[in-house]
């Protein structure tokens, strides 16, 4: 929408690389890093795009992260790109998890080990609500309008993390609740639409 | 270590089904994940169980591969291979059929409604997921650092990579 051209990766194996990359960089979560390496360094999608496949991953099972890996690369290169960036995605970091598991035992005697664990850790929960406020920016254009949005991340926010629901329920609550209501705005707003392209 | 073939494909086909309730990501079937690999088959101790979490956390990569160090713990190579693709292989399937069948209908009402309604929802998800991450850390000062490096990758193109190492750094040093 207000972004512009974007440009695409030229094969499976460039997905692949990309993706390992990302994942290399992603610890305690890859979230953050896939947000800025997809839209702001490679500028394959837009955030608009990159919160719809997003939504896409959360609302189905399974690690969000990897739904959106196999979504972006099926979105370029059909299933051959899906399972690239899935593939990328889970390699090397599956060889190198299962090579820390093998030392762990002689590293997690050290204090020094578990503080810097201890600081990575609220490190990656800064980058995830840093990556949220910029993702938020884009709400400004949902047809819902800022307050709606901010009423239904509010709720969301509350339910998750302070009251602790699980997450199925309030997916199903709230999601369905703000699904109709961007249906109605939607409607209201083009009273054509609602037809099958 | 060494666990039998009927054990081994037991655990697959548990993390088969596993998949696909783990809405939310894998972690969110962990409590059952417990309650098969250390109350029912009793292959993995409960020290273990903590340490694959944490491990996954500290290592790059998606958090999910949690599940291959549990699997690797409790039935060595086979046992990850069980796990991990057992805990991806339906919840992939899916995302992928799930992914086809809305871009071919994007411009279909109840799509679109779809989108911008899960919008506000999936960024609020973010922060539940940042507070919660803090919270579990613990005091003051891991909460200032999570903050203070929340605004500058809101506003600042800073590598992420440098954050995360001055995270360890300051941790190891024992500032935070």
């Amino acid at each position: 929408m207000t972004s512009p051209a974007l440009a695409r990766p030229t094969s499976p194996s460039e997905l692949f690389i990309a993706f390992t990359w990302l994942a290399l960089q992603g610890f305690g979560g890859v979230l953050a890093v896939a947000q800025r390496e997809l839209c702001e360094r490679r500028r394959w999608l837009t955030r608009e795009q990159f919160i719809e496949i997003l939504s896409i991953g959360q609302v189905l099972p399974g690690p969000n992260i990897c739904n959106v890996a196999l979504m972006v690369g099926d979105r370029f290169f059909g299933w051959r790109g899906a399972f690239a960036a899935l593939a990328g995605m889970m390699t090397v970091p599956l060889v190198l998890v299962l090579a820390a598991t093998i030392l762990y035992a002689e590293f997690a005697a050290y204090p020094a080990v578990s503080g810097a664990l201890r600081g990575m850790g609220a490190v990656s929960a800064g980058l995830i609500a840093g990556t949220g406020l910029k993702l938020a920016g884009s709400l400004r254009l949902s047809p819902l309008g800022v307050p709606l949005c901010a009423t239904l991340a509010g709720l969301a926010f509350v339910a998750v993390a302070l009251l602790r629901w699980p997450l199925v329920w309030v997916l199903a609550v709230l999601g369905a609740l703000a699904w109709t209501l961007a249906w109605w705005r939607l409607r209201a707003r083009d009273p054509h639409a609602g037809k099958q392209a | 270590m060494s666990v039998p073939a009927h054990e081994l494909l037991a655990l697959f086909g548990h993390f088969l089904l596993l998949s696909l309730f783990a809405i939310g990501g894998a972690i969110t079937v962990a409590p059952d994940m417990h309650r098969v690999l250390v109350d029912q088959m009793g292959i993995l101790t409960d020290a273990q169980f903590n340490a694959s979490i944490a491990i996954a956390q500290a290592s790059p990569g998606p958090n999910v591969l949690f599940v291959a160090v549990m699997g690797y713990q409790a039935a060595g190579f086979l046992g990850s291979a069980a796990t991990l693709i057992g805990i991806m292989l339906p919840s992939t399937t899916l995302a992928l059929a799930a992914a086809r069948w809305s871009n071919a209908r994007a411009h279909w009402l109840p799509v679109q409604a779809f989108k911008a309604g899960m919008a506000p929802i999936v960024i609020a998800l973010m922060f539940a997921t940042a507070w919660i991450l803090a919270s579990g850390a613990g005091q003051g000062r891991l909460w200032l650092l999570a903050l203070v490096c929340a605004i500058v990758v809101w506003h600042t193109r800073v590598h992420l990579l440098f954050l995360i190492a001055a995270g360890a750094v300051l941790g190891a040093l024992g500032w935070v």
